[in-house]
């Protein structure tokens, strides 16, 4: 079982990339721990501001000094950075059209039993909504190192969500594909095709090994790029196919299923079967109780599909 | 300076004029502000259309873009757009010269409208500009009713504990919001103290209309080191023509033809008495 998780993926490339490039930035909100960005802070502290608990301040003041010519990569608790300052991300971020990474770290209902003011099962539908935003919510470890790197290269603002936990890797340090804003192809079957972002691409590929059993063949696109979402991959897999299943770590409104449905509805039309988090604070419990508990694991997942290819 | 004065009248008419044709605008403020914008863009910065790519030019963020009559007046005064363009086009249908600041024009740095805003960003700003050593100056302006957000209390926080000496705010304290008196909305009263509190340099304006004033209040900044400073200029809304001046209906007015009539006249006769 991997131990390394997405937030300390984006750490190792930053600490990499600003030993050379001295416009590298992170700032945190009295949370380099939790983003596990205190190496960064000890190895850099000339690229490390730290901005106290303000996430408002946060954002607008990464925004500054992306104008000035810096890389700014504003790293907060995904709860907080996408609604607290969801103003600044808007205006100062996307409309002014300033070069700042933000870093939703902890997403989704990482943190568990601590409750519904610490998830961030709304962060998709708030970030997407805005123009010239992008939302990346990587797999793994080695998927996540290759979108910072990408990032790295454009001008353009983004927000990537990534959970608090270890993930089990989908790929390898030698085979990682990835080209920007295309998604990845993890499996192929012919019967049903299952998208999925973040760390729901997992137990999206242990369901298709258990369909795979059971004769059903699933293709599994990993849609790490939610916006822009990859239209043109979604299509060419789903064509024929017999049914779409989106699974997501995040509220069954606005979310990557809603993305998905508006493009088969519009261009191929069959059934697509959202899996997603309630709509209601979620229940108490580890995230992996949660998971299991709305039926957002191999198993879940699986069912799903069985259910709607009979 | 004289110049400069007479100046200023000329712009409020250009500001006038584009609120009648484009239907709507915040004039009040335009008119309590434009004097500040005046003298930064005349007197104290380092920006114009031939140094707006250089990164050691001054920056400057109108944190109440809704005044952004006023700073599209300067703005062409500086040769950055022309005038009659502005004039013309102002709102109208599909036109860059929108309702609040845009930075796909040229000499506007940061899109704004939403407020509490220009603060944080300007110490973004600033930071940069301690990162790499460049001797460049931000600005920033923002309303006294605008400083009930609390974004612009995180940002003044930093801007102390990074000791910020490279930025200078300024608040434009006309004393009336849309509601009515700021002391009556929400109270500023001891705004003085309040910025002093949060580690800043405070120079009070008496008269922020007056340019001599506030052109010596920016040059006092300049010399304050190891906290930033914030000018508090003490403007009349709607200064200028006694039909709008301190009457908070004209937050967002457009003159009728007898009141256009009498408030040209008054820049006029404003002018003339200088």
């Amino acid at each position: 079982m991997n131990k390394i998780p997405n937030r300390q993926a984006i750490c190792d490339v930053l600490m990499e990339q600003a030993k050379e490039d001295k416009n590298i930035v992170v700032l945190c909100s009295d949370s380099r721990g939790s983003a596990s960005l205190a190496p960064f802070a000890k190895a850099f502290p000339e690229q490390f501001i730290e901005m106290g608990i303000a996430e408002q301040n946060l954002v607008s003041v990464a925004a500054g000094l992306a104008k000035c010519g810096k890389k700014p990569f504003a790293a907060s608790p995904a709860s907080f950075v996408s609604t607290r300052s969801y103003e600044q991300a808007k205006v100062d971020c996307a409309y002014s059209n300033t070069n700042v990474t933000l870093i939703g770290i902890s997403g989704g209902v990482s943190y568990g039993a601590l409750g519904m003011s610490h998830h961030s099962a709304q962060d998709i539908a708030a970030m997407a909504a805005i123009p010239n935003m992008r939302v990346y919510l990587p797999s793994d470890r080695f998927q996540t190192a290759k979108l910072v790197r990408a990032l790295l290269q454009d001008e353009k603002p983004s927000y990537i969500r990534v959970g608090r936990n270890p993930v089990e890797d989908i790929y390898t340090e030698e085979d990682c594909p990835f080209i920007m804003d295309k998604a990845t192809t993890v499996a192929k079957g012919a019967d049903v095709l299952i998208v999925a972002c973040g760390e729901m691409v997992r137990p999206a590929v242990d369901a298709a090994n258990l369909l795979k059993e059971q004769g059903i063949g699933a293709t599994v696109l990993d849609m790490y790029c939610v916006k822009p979402l990859d239209k043109e991959g979604i299509l060419k897999a789903a064509e024929k196919v017999k049914a779409v299943v989106t699974v997501e770590e995040h509220a069954p409104f606005g979310g990557l299923g809603a993305m998905v449905s508006q493009v088969i509805g519009a261009s191929c039309p069959k059934k697509v079967v959202n899996l997603a988090l309630p709509d209601t604070p979620v229940i108490t419990g580890t995230s992996g109780e949660v998971f299991d508990y709305y039926g957002l694991n191999a198993q879940g997942i699986a069912k799903t599909v069985k259910e709607i290819l009979q | 300076m004289e110049n400069l004065k007479a100046l200023s009248y000329d712009l409020r008419k250009n500001v006038v004029d584009m609120i009648v044709e484009g239907k709507g605008g915040h004039i009040g403020g335009d008119m309590s502000v434009i004097d500040t914008l005046v003298a930064l863009y005349f007197r104290v910065m380092n920006i114009s259309p031939e140094n707006q790519d250089d990164p050691d030019r001054d920056l400057f963020v109108m944190s109440k873009g809704h005044c952004v009559e006023a700073l599209y007046a300067v703005l062409a005064a500086k040769g950055f757009f022309p005038i009659e363009e502005v004039i013309e086009k102002f709102s109208k249908f599909g036109s860059q010269y929108i309702g609040h600041p845009n930075n796909k024009l040229p000499g506007i740095e940061m899109n704004s409208g939403s407020l509490g805003h220009g603060l944080p960003v300007s110490v973004g700003m600033a930071l940069a500009g301690k990162m790499d050593h460049r001797d460049y100056r931000v600005y920033t302006v923002m309303g006294d009713g605008e400083l009930a957000e609390g974004s612009v209390w995180e940002g003044a926080m930093a801007a102390s504990h990074y000791k910020l000496d490279n930025l200078c705010a300024t608040v434009d304290r006309n004393r009336l919001q849309i509601s009515g008196n700021t002391e009556d909305v929400m109270a500023h009263d001891d705004l003085h103290e309040r910025f002093r509190s949060f580690g800043w340099h405070v120079i009070d304006v008496k008269n922020g209309n007056d340019i001599d004033q506030l052109v010596a209040a920016y040059e006092e900044a300049k010399t304050i080191k190891g906290k930033p400073s914030v000018v508090i200029a003490n403007t009349v809304k709607g200064c200028g023509s006694a039909v709008m001046e301190d009457k908070a209906g004209w937050h967002h007015k457009v003159p009728g033809a007898e009141e256009y009539e009498q408030i040209i006249k008054d820049f006029a006769e404003r002018k003339e008495a200088l």
